[in-house]
């Protein structure tokens, strides 16, 4: 086996702006999982399985290590913890088997964690998603500067995750600074 | 303009894509006698109605659903928005 590290979307320090704190979040691993045709029942028994629960239209099951969201009709995300999980679409595969088509995509997705007391102003600036009627656990994929995103709204409050095209972290990075500067 | 998404609820229409005529669900038989005929029909002749067009919206921005949207074309008033699997398999198609 080769001794590989990670490399990181963008490797920038935690940045603080007025109250707002803006992360990138590399210890993520990510696979989605799409259900085959007519495997839709029995995709839920083995989502139900891994995370407790299959997660409702626009919602995320927030679970350790498991957590998973909806993404579209027949189709979830499932994030863990990129130190233990670091081969999640493999563990995945062997348990939905054929009934599901399971892709790696902690490759696809650059995570940020923006928390602070003025993440709703900076999250409207940003994006049409109704941040302040969302509650914990729910998701919706949405237009971030022209980029395809997911906001999964988390436990606390003040903590919105934004996950979006890696091939972009730096454009998705810039915007969430300035949207944070706009508020501060 | 707003699309009442069947799943999500209401969206903004700057997150979806037209795609065209909600016909292109009906591809013709390539088996078909009239196989030719059919796909000339299909892949050319659109009505242009000044009134209610059923048109199909990509999700593109949201969940990437097909949606078929009947449309007032006129006054842009929207009467009904369905899953295009939905529709699709309706029509006995990928079931």
């Amino acid at each position: 086996m080769h001794d590989l590290m990670l490399a990181p979307a963008l490797g920038c320090a935690p940045q603080t702006i007025g109250t707002v704190t803006i992360t990138e979040n590399t210890g993520v691993a990510l696979a989605s999982v799409a259900a085959r045709h007519g495997k839709s029942a029995s995709c839920e028994r083995v989502l139900k399985s891994v995370l407790g629960a299959v997660p409702d239209i626009g919602k995320a099951v927030l679970r350790d290590p498991e957590a998973g969201f909806w993404m579209g009709p027949d189709q979830w995300m499932i994030g863990a913890p990129m130190e233990t999980h670091e081969t999640l679409a493999d563990h995945l595969k062997t348990k939905f088997g054929a009934d599901a088509s399971i892709t790696e995509q902690s490759g696809g997705w650059v995570i940020f964690d923006v928390v602070g007391e003025k993440m709703p102003d900076m999250c409207e600036i940003l994006c049409n998603v109704p941040i302040r009627k969302m509650d914990a656990g729910d998701v919706q994929r949405t237009l971030i500067h022209q980029l395809g995103c997911f906001v999964i709204r988390r436990t606390n409050a003040d903590h919105i995750r934004i996950l979006g095209p890696r091939s972009s972290a730096q454009s998705l990075h810039h915007v969430l600074t300035t949207a944070a500067m706009a508020v501060a | 303009m707003i699309i009442d998404h069947p799943l999500l609820g209401p969206r903004d229409s700057a997150e979806f894509t037209y795609m065209g005529d909600a016909r292109l669900i009906e591809r013709p038989s390539p088996d078909a006698e009239d196989a030719a005929a059919a796909f000339y029909e299909y892949a050319y002749l659109r009505d242009n109605p000044a009134g209610l067009h059923r048109e199909l919206w990509f999700h593109e921005a949201g969940d990437r659903s097909w949606l078929v949207v009947t449309r007032n074309t006129v006054t842009h008033e929207i009467a009904k928005v369905e899953l295009a699997t939905d529709v699709a398999r309706a029509k006995g198609r990928s079931t």
